[in-house]
């Protein structure tokens, strides 16, 4: 990991208006990503995390327009850049993204070689037959057996996990220094699912890629992710290696994420479930955002709103829990013994 | 939802080397071959297995959608495929419903939840007034944890896992006896998961409703399922209940289902092997395998060699 930030969010806000309301969806966020490593966003749908990541490549909704903050890729003011032609220089060369549905984001009516072309000549300014070799080998590289054959095909005559591993092949073929995987295998099997971020791993290791996954589900990532970052309703709440988060989460979020995993389940009793639904944005949240849904919040949880409070120098929480003054609140019973065990699949 | 006092041992649904097939008769594709299971009544039987692999085409069989081509479904001792008379039609309409994958494709965007709900009711021609109806309603939108308010809204103006409970609820308003859940929650993010799961434990319960629960992800099924079937390319590879089939998986297709369940504990992933099941392992040009019961209650498709090798492993 390298001392600067390859990609640098900083106090962003970010303000979408719908039908003359305003809704914020991005409270003043900030994230450092480091070459090289693998971060994982986490959080539930309506937290944001599409949202904030999408800003990165500018790929915002025409209604929405960032209010307050950074964003810096290298040593670019990506909030500067205004044209699509400006965009353009960064989106897929710079930074690519894959998207959740393999089965939308391919185009039906062309050949797969085709769209992987199309980006190559766009991207790396080849053309004919030099782009055509790109092509191939950018399938080969996504581990599809016989790509010269395979190019010539349509979406359709490929599986859902062969059609992910097209899309990939769309966004490295341009060689990035910046992949972004929204949620990458929501969309597939979970025995698929395994070797599609097997592939992403691979090919991060291959090309020293930067990899920013996007994901709901907490178990997907302690496989493939160095840090993790726990979003929710617009603003990071926890962020820390992989280790940190698992083995000592702090913020309450974090705990019922993790505790409503079906792994951790006993058979017999009720899956754990976080109670309420997430906050309407368009209203102003005072104190800590997940206080309503958290039985165990502090008065103040619901007046001012948390600081970080950091753990370890790589490791900190947007909890009241953590400040000198408040009364020692342990982490659920089912989740604190993640690491000592490990998870067997109990059965009882 | 083990050990309910509800679950019994008399079957009430009993498929019988079910097949079922697709295309045109000279090139028919087999999606289900040879299925036999049966559902006891009260109890959740699970059904694992990947895209394509005829899970739903069983579930869609049972509730009579795709048509038999061989073998025959029961349903309380009586035989529910092929030609029944319409009198039973109507009955079993009412006593098998469904629930589906994904609540944003399945609920009608241009009805009002009033509606949507009720319309089960409305087909079967049931002459009730309007203020049965509505009662009726309401109280199906109670049951699954809804304010009755919300039978005048579009389906638009709910969450995810909302849209989920007024596809339970729609199941629930017909007062059925077995409910196919095919995929139900895997369009749902972690934490809402939990709380469908829950409530269909709930009502499971409290109704002594019998669960056919068709799932890929076998993390899931293990919690909520007394008895799990893992199917591969239209065949059933092994059935056993949930304690037996992660205690003592035996068949390769089960172990790479199992090792492929995300487990969120870092270390352990990182040096997890991933199982990858190649149906090639099995050898079975010489010696044809069989259904066979390895142990009380677990069957498992294998022929005699493996079985040995089974058997070996087991200690037995």
């Amino acid at each position: 990991m390298d001392e600067k930030p390859i990609l640098s969010a900083k106090d962003l806000e970010l303000k979408f208006t719908l039908r003359g309301k305003v809704m914020t969806a991005l409270r003043g966020i900030s994230l450092d990503v480091y070459k090289g490593e693998a971060l994982a966003i986490v959080g539930e749908s309506g937290s944001g995390k599409s949202v904030f990541t999408k800003t990165f490549m500018g790929l915002t909704d025409a209604n929405g327009a960032i209010t307050g903050g950074e964003l810096r890729y290298k040593d670019q003011d990506l909030l500067a850049l205004k044209t699509e032609a400006q965009w353009r220089k960064i989106r897929g060369k710079e930074i690519a993204m894959v998207m959740q549905d393999p089965m939308t984001s391919l185009n039906p009516l062309k050949t797969v070689g085709w769209q992987i072309q199309e980006a190559v000549e766009l991207h790396q300014g080849l053309k004919g037959k030099a782009a055509h070799a790109a092509a191939v080998e950018a399938l080969r590289d996504v581990g599809i057996d016989d790509p010269e054959r395979r190019f010539r095909q349509y979406p359709h005559e490929f599986s859902g996990g062969m059609r992910q591993r097209v899309v990939i092949a769309i966004a490295i073929a341009c060689k990035p220094q910046v992949l972004i995987c929204d949620e990458p295998t929501t969309a597939l099997d979970v025995t698929i699912q395994a070797q599609i971020l097997g592939l992403i791993k691979e090919l991060q290791k291959k090309y020293k890629l930067t990899t920013i996954y996007i994901t709901h589900d907490l178990g997907v990532v302690a496989n493939v992710a160095d840090r993790i970052a726990v979003m929710y309703a617009g603003d990071i709440v926890e962020i820390g290696k992989c280790e940190e988060v698992f083995y000592d989460p702090k913020h309450p979020y974090t705990w019922a994420l993790l505790s409503s995993l079906p792994q951790l389940g006993v058979k017999g009793e009720p899956l754990y479930a976080i109670e309420g639904t997430p906050p309407n944005l368009f209203m102003d949240i005072q104190g800590d955002a997940f206080a309503p849904r958290n039985p165990k919040a502090l008065n103040i949880d619901f007046v001012e709103r948390p600081p970080f409070f950091e753990v370890s120098p790589t490791h900190k929480a947007r909890t009241w829990l953590l400040d000198p003054r408040a009364p020692k609140v342990e982490a659920p019973e089912r989740i604190r013994h993640l690491k000592e065990e490990g998870v067997s699949l109990r059965v009882q | 939802m083990s050990s309910e006092p509800n679950v019994t041992n008399q079957p009430l649904v009993e498929v019988d080397d079910l097949r079922v097939d697709f295309g045109s008769h000279r090139h028919p594709f087999h999606a289900v071959r040879g299925v036999t299971f049966h559902i006891n009544k009260g109890e959740t039987f699970g059904l694992v297995g990947e895209s394509g692999s005829g899970k739903t085409t069983i579930g869609r069989a049972i509730i009579r959608v795709n048509p038999v081509a061989g073998g025959e479904v029961r349903y309380q001792g009586k035989r529910i495929s092929g030609k029944i008379s319409a009198e039973e039609d109507k009955a079993l309409t009412r006593k098998i419903q469904m629930i589906f994958q994904d609540p944003m494709a399945s609920l009608n965007e241009r009805a009002k939840v009033d509606y949507i709900v009720s319309e089960g009711l409305l087909n079967l021609g049931r002459n009730l007034t309007r203020e049965e109806r509505e009662e009726k309603v309401a109280r199906a939108l109670e049951d699954v944890g809804l304010l009755p308010e919300f039978a005048s809204r579009f389906p638009h103006e709910f969450s995810g896992g909302q849209r989920q409970r007024i596809g339970i609820a729609r199941a629930l308003i017909m007062e059925p006896e077995f409910i196919i859940a095919d995929e139900p929650i895997s369009a749902l993010d972690v934490s809402i998961r939990a709380q469908v799961l829950n409530l269909m434990s709930k009502l499971q319960k409290e109704r002594g409703l019998t669960y056919l629960f068709i799932a890929h992800d076998l993390s899931v099924v293990r919690f909520i399922s007394d008895r799990i079937g893992v199917i591969y390319k239209g065949q059933l590879m092994e059935l056993a209940s949930s304690e037996q089939l992660f205690t003592n998986p035996l068949h390769p297709y089960t172990n790479a289902l199992l090792s492929a369940i995300p487990m969120p504990d870092p270390v352990r992933e990182r040096d997890k092997k991933l199982v990858v099941y190649d149906p090639s392992c099995h050898h079975y040009e010489k010696e044809k395998p069989a259904w066979t019961e390895f142990e009380p209650g677990h069957f498992v498709l294998a022929n005699e060699r493996e079985l040995d090798g089974y058997r070996k492993k087991a200690g037995k």
